[in-house]
């Protein structure tokens, strides 16, 4: 019986309970005769009160049960394998398990353990028997809680405060999600980071400029020491991310802001801006294949063109213009919120004085809006530095420091997918790697997006 | 009026009046007005070099995409018989028929039929051998009988009948060996060939030969993991605006979960890969590739796109509505649900519609919680392992193979165009709601 299945029935078991109590809230009611006063809560009330409390003490059984159960059962199952075929370590232990649940799931036929295949029949009984046990005790939790609740109804009761208060405190506890969400991100990619840390001391991390994160299999093979100095994805990073595509995005969505509020007539404005949004809406892979596949091998032959005979075709210009195209309509948004934001009095007085509408523009509109923009380009640029599928089909992952941007450069991204996928255990310094790299692109945007945002809040409040 | 003193009164007579016509005047004028143009012209450029590029993207992708639909098949004539298959007649027509009939060397029959066309390479799919097992599955009495088919060719004919390679360049360059050149040159003429639309890329999953690979199994993995995902992040979403616009007291705690919601908003979404793996799959040994991970992830990065459009539409609610209800005795929570929920519900659709539409072309999250596995069948719950959308087309964008070019630009039209659909009804529904308030 799988944990969805349960839920299922607690649900179905829940609705009975919201029936049986609204029967009852009607027969007060009806005993106490229609009208306002003779029953202190709506019948559906008293229903939603007992639904409420039954179910509460059998969903949190659920909820411990899904988090913590797995833990128990694999305990169960390490138990019954004879003590001399059983794993010692926890890394062991742990490979052991995934064998065990690859066989029971039918995903892998024969496993490296040989102990694993008695091991996946007992894994599969005791995950139906537990959750069997588990089903029962909470329908019996579910069956009691219920019962009290039916029995403390009555027409005095106030079921709606009651009720209210529940759903008031999960409206906060929805609201809670978010924070738990940012904490989550902080102390997993943290802790995580402390582990690669004890391997590799931050400071080699942060300035180091060889980055070869293969450890070697074997001790005497050469040249894969696992170097972890990350600056050439730091500098690959911001010479897509921050210039190359910020070269392509700002004129062009700068100007293209500027048209859509200045000049065009309305009829103009509604038909090319779903254009821009169609340019926002396309997926990121779209945009890498588009790049590896179209722009990247014309990029190449224009590079070998023009004299750079090692172009590559994974090129960081490549890479960078096509992402400077996916950010054109956000910059574009952004410039276009901060030009309309200009008082009128400021345009129509320049305008008065006989100055011609790019003059206008250039001379008092750009200028009054440039901390909005400025603030939008810092979203821009944070937006870039966090791009993935672009990179990773078309920059390659040869971590170069240079600034032909017909060679090939690696990001930060581009390396995370490259490190956690594919199979490798989880406690090597090179997987640890990327959560390290992750924790450094968490911090980099999120003081991007921090200040950008105080300064286009700032910006707005000086022109209401 | 030359000479500047504090001392001098400036009077209209000593400076002359500009002289509009003069030719400086008029020359600087006309520079200005040069400017303009140019300047203007510089804005429309812009906008138009945008539409160019998305034109040209879309138009290389519809290019080369749309062939993806259409396959060619080969006229073969299959003599079923018996011996060959290893059936016996009087079994297949017995109690256990079905078992009996699964059971067949097809892939035998399958190289006994195509050595009769009597080429040096394989013509037919590896896969082609299916389309016997259903020939006889619907119909054993094809038994004993001899047939005409039509059953898909390999990668290698189909490309060839598409015109996609360039036969006038040497064999070494082209891409295809002369042999497969020859081998399609006398099915042509032998007409033997014919071109159909695709079904196995709408009705299967995943697949090493390109001609077999279809995007069924990843549309449903999307389908399940955009529900997984909605189905979270659209009740805690709703819910975590209506208590912020509604019932959150100004203080600290307020304000730390309005920002954290604005910054997880702006969150690169690998950020988002990483707390999957590590709380997910490593911490509660959630099974991979599965899609209630997958969805589980998108879900937290779809909520802040929810939480945001569903306040800025319960703010719109007019608060005479909320007097209104108040003021004839409903409480808080009533209110709420009763009134302002259902007058704000179209802007939080439209909200919710487009962070939806942004979680179905996500990749990078999932690749990290392992959904890039290589899945060939349709996937089979919420907890078995499946593939996306955009992930399958990452994965075939990969390959070496030349026949997944097409397939990877056509999944990219129908994803797109799913997409296009969803946006749509956003705006609709924008559109109708504007019009309302």
């Amino acid at each position: 019986m799988s944990l969805f299945a349960i839920l299922l029935l607690l649900l179905g078991l829940g609705a009975l309970a919201l029936w049986l109590g609204t029967r009852k809230g009607v027969a007060m009611r009806r005993a106490r005769g229609s009208g306002i006063g003779t029953i202190n809560s709506l019948p559906g009330y008293h229903g939603g009160f007992v639904a409420l409390v039954a179910l509460a003490p059998a969903l949190l059984l659920l909820a411990i049960w899904a988090i913590s159960g797995e833990r128990l059962v694999e305990h169960q199952v390490l138990e019954s394998v004879p003590a001399a075929a059983r794993p010692v370590s926890a890394g062991d232990q742990a490979v052991f398990m995934s064998e065990v649940r690859g066989l029971a799931a039918g995903e892998i036929e024969t496993a490296f353990n040989p102990a694993a295949g008695r091991a996946a029949t007992i894994y599969k009984a005791t995950r139906n028997t537990d959750n069997l046990a588990i089903c029962g005790l909470a329908v019996v939790l579910m069956a009691i809680a219920g019962l009290w609740a039916w029995s403390h109804l009555q027409a005095k009761f106030r079921a709606r405060r009651a009720v209210e208060r529940v759903v008031y405190w999960l409206l906060t506890l929805a609201s809670v999600v978010a924070i738990a969400t940012t904490f989550g991100i902080v102390l997993s990619l943290l802790f995580e980071s402390m582990r690669f840390f004890d391997r590799v001391s931050p400071l080699e991390f942060l300035t180091g400029t060889r980055w070869s994160p293969q450890t070697a299999i074997r001790a005497d093979q050469v040249g894969s020491s696992g170097a972890f100095g990350a600056v050439p994805l730091f500098w690959g990073t911001i010479f897509i991310g921050a210039i190359i595509a910020m070269i392509v995005a700002i004129p062009l969505g700068l100007m293209s802001a500027i048209y859509l509020t200045q000049y065009a007539n309305p009829r103009v404005r509604r038909a090319l801006k779903p254009m821009l949004e169609l340019l926002a809406g396309v997926p990121t892979v779209v945009y890498g294949f588009f790049a590896a596949l179209t722009v990247a091998p014309a990029v190449r032959d224009f590079g070998v063109a023009i004299g750079f005979t090692n172009a590559s075709a994974e090129s960081a210009l490549a890479a960078g213009a096509v992402m400077g195209i996916m950010i054109i309509p956000f910059v574009s948004s952004m410039a276009d919120d901060a030009l309309t934001a200009v008082p009128q009095a400021m345009r129509d007085g320049s305008l008065a004085m006989g100055a011609t509408r790019s003059e206008t523009v250039r001379k008092v509109l750009v200028p009054a809006a440039l901390p909005g923009i400025v603030g939008g380009v810092l979203l821009a640029v944070s937006r870039a530095i966090g791009e993935t599928m672009i990179v990773v089909m078309a920059a390659g992952l040869a971590a170069n420091l240079t600034v032909n941007p017909f060679e090939s450069v690696t990001t930060v991204t581009a390396q995370i997918v490259a490190l956690l996928t594919g199979d490798q255990e989880f406690d090597s310094a090179k997987t640890l790697s990327a959560f390290a790299l992750g924790l450094t692109l968490f911090g980099i945007t999120l003081l991007l997006n921090i200040y950008a945002l105080s300064v286009v809040r700032k910006y707005r409040e000086a022109y209401e | 009026m030359t000479g500047f003193s504090p001392n001098a009164v400036l009077s209209p007579d000593d400076r002359e009046p500009t002289n509009w016509q003069s030719a400086r005047m008029r020359r600087r004028v006309e520079a200005r007005y040069r400017a303009e143009l140019f300047f203007k012209l510089a804005g429309l450029g812009a906008l138009l070099l945008a539409g160019a590029f998305l034109a040209f993207l879309l138009f290389t992708i519809v290019r080369d995409g749309a062939s993806g639909f259409r396959h060619s098949e080969v006229r073969i004539s299959v003599q079923f018989s018996p011996q060959l298959l290893g059936i016996d007649p009087v079994a297949a027509s017995g109690p256990d028929a079905a078992a009996v009939i699964r059971r067949g060397d097809y892939v035998g029959l399958m190289q006994a039929t195509t050595a009769q066309l009597g080429l040096p390479v394989d013509v037919v799919s590896e896969g082609a051998w299916l389309a016997l097992r259903r020939a006889v599955t619907d119909d054993p009495r094809v038994l004993g009988t001899t047939r005409t088919l039509w059953v898909p060719v390999t990668s290698s004919i189909d490309l060839l009948a598409k015109g996609k390679f360039d036969l006038a360049r040497p064999a070494i360059s082209r891409g295809i060996s002369d042999r497969d050149v020859a081998a399609w040159r006398s099915l042509e003429s032998r007409g033997l060939l014919r071109m159909r639309f695709n079904s196995l890329f709408m009705t299967e999953a995943d697949s090493t030969a390109p001609e077999l690979a279809g995007i069924a199994g990843a549309a449903l993995g999307s389908l399940l993991t955009v529900l997984v995902a909605l189905g979270l992040a659209f009740p805690i979403g709703v819910m975590a605006a209506v208590y912020l616009e509604e019932f959150a007291p100004r203080n600290r705690w307020t304000d730390m979960i309005e920002v954290s919601i604005n910054n997880l908003a702006a969150v690169p979404s690998i950020i988002f890969g990483l707390l999957g793996l590590a709380v997910f799959l490593n911490f509660f040994n959630m099974p991979r590739s599965a899609p209630v991970v997958g969805g589980a992830t998108l879900a937290l990065m779809t909520m802040p796109v929810i939480v945001i459009a569903a306040r800025l539409a319960i703010k719109a609610v007019p608060p005479s509505i909320r007097d209104a209800g108040l003021g004839i005795g409903a409480s808080p929570i009533q209110l709420v649900f009763h009134h302002i929920l259902p007058i704000a519900l179209p802007g939080i659709m439209t909200g919710s519609i487009i962070g939806t539409a942004r979680a179905l072309g996500e990749t990078a999250p999932l690749l990290l919680i392992g959904m890039r596995a290589f899945v060939t069948d349709v996937p089979q719950g919420f907890a078995s392992p499946a593939t996306v959308l955009p992930v399958q087309i990452f994965l075939w964008s990969d390959d070496v193979q030349r026949g997944f070019v097409e397939k990877t630009s056509a999944a990219i039209i129908v994803l797109l165009v799913v997409l296009l659909l969803l946006n749509s009804v956003a705006i609709y529904l924008r559109n109708r709601y504007e019009r309302q308030l």
